[in-house]
């Protein structure tokens, strides 16, 4: 896994981005960048050069799951591994989100070690 | 009121419609019907007074303002209490280097746990808002409860809002302790799929 690939999260609240991020750095991802809603995350995903995404959904004006589908729908983004950190926790969530491409589900509140398998699961199918 | 009768006086003037048709050939049923009909009229013309004086104002003007702002601080005092934990956290972080490997690796993994638990800010944060919502909608019924109660127009509705996404209508926050799936449901469910 290249760990010097860039990584962009997104979440509304600043305080889980700075826990996300001093996560990933722990997991030596130091290239990270930052988005608090779904379309801000668009354009910096459009404008630069990721290798991952980690979204939070319950954002606005752009939610995480709209966002994964305009991620799906762009064809330089579209295989982009994107996993969803979130509250939503009921079925019906994780299900849209599946079906929506999402490469892996994370219910929060959640562990590191949670974090660091799943970024390792989708990186392998990357 | 359509007919332009406020609303005590339609149920008078019913009442006394009633009663004008049947005077003079009263059975005794007919009259304890009536007397139960004028009372229920006095019950409903009082029920709408009492209503209609509620002091309504305090609740749309100060109350639910006050408590949403109430609920505003304490997320803006626990963002910057998680703010100050997460500083002290990065302090310890650097210090790492410093130490022998074992208490490092301790530091270290400590200050995960740390940063694992200050997501409780978001979850709260999330529940908190939850609260606002409800306490926003109740305000609005309030009104216009009170407003129809008082023959008043009720307050304007709010204009119409764009078709909702799907990520928009999905989005519940978190559910209550039981209400959800667990992470190890989810990566069966998510196996399910493969």
């Amino acid at each position: 896994m290249d760990k010097t690939m860039n990584v962009l999260i997104v979440d509304d609240y600043r305080t889980m981005l700075r826990i996300i991020r001093n996560l990933l750095k722990q997991l030596d991802f130091n290239n990270v960048d930052e988005a608090t809603d779904g379309q801000e995350a668009l354009a910096k995903l459009r404008a630069g050069n990721f290798g991952l995404v980690i979204s939070d959904w319950n954002m606005a004006p752009m939610t995480g799951l709209d966002l994964l589908k305009e991620v799906r729908a762009d064809a330089r983004l579209k295989h982009m591994p994107f996993i969803m950190i979130t509250a939503e926790s009921k079925t019906e969530n994780v299900v849209a989100a599946k079906q929506a491409g999402v490469s892996n589900y994370i219910v929060k509140p959640f562990n590191a070690e949670t974090l660091k398998e799943k970024i390792e699961k989708v990186m392998v199918h990357a | 009121m359509p007919d332009g009768i406020p609303g005590d006086d339609r149920i008078e003037a019913a009442v006394r419609a009633v009663l004008g048709s049947m005077s003079g050939d009263l059975t005794a049923k007919e009259a304890t019907l009536l007397a139960e009909l004028e009372g229920l009229g006095r019950t409903i013309a009082r029920a709408k007074a009492e209503i209609a004086a509620l002091s309504v104002d305090d609740i749309t003007g100060a109350h639910i303002p006050s408590a949403t702002d109430e609920l505003d601080a304490i997320v803006g005092h626990t963002a910057q209490a998680t703010n100050d934990i997460l500083d002290c956290c990065e302090v310890l972080e650097r210090l790492q280097s410093d130490v022998p490997e074992a208490a490092a690796a301790a530091l270290q993994g400590a200050v995960t746990r740390i940063y694992e638990a200050c997501s409780f800010q978001d979850i709260t944060g999330q529940r908190i808002g939850k609260v606002v919502t409800a306490l926003k909608a109740i305000e609005s019924r309030v009104e216009a409860v009170v407003a129809n109660a008082a023959g008043r127009a009720a307050p304007p509705a709010a204009a119409p809002t764009p078709p909702r996404t799907e990520g928009q209508e999905l989005a519940n926050g978190p559910q209550l302790p039981g209400g959800g799936t667990s992470q190890a449901e989810i990566d069966r469910l998510l196996a399910s799929f493969d």
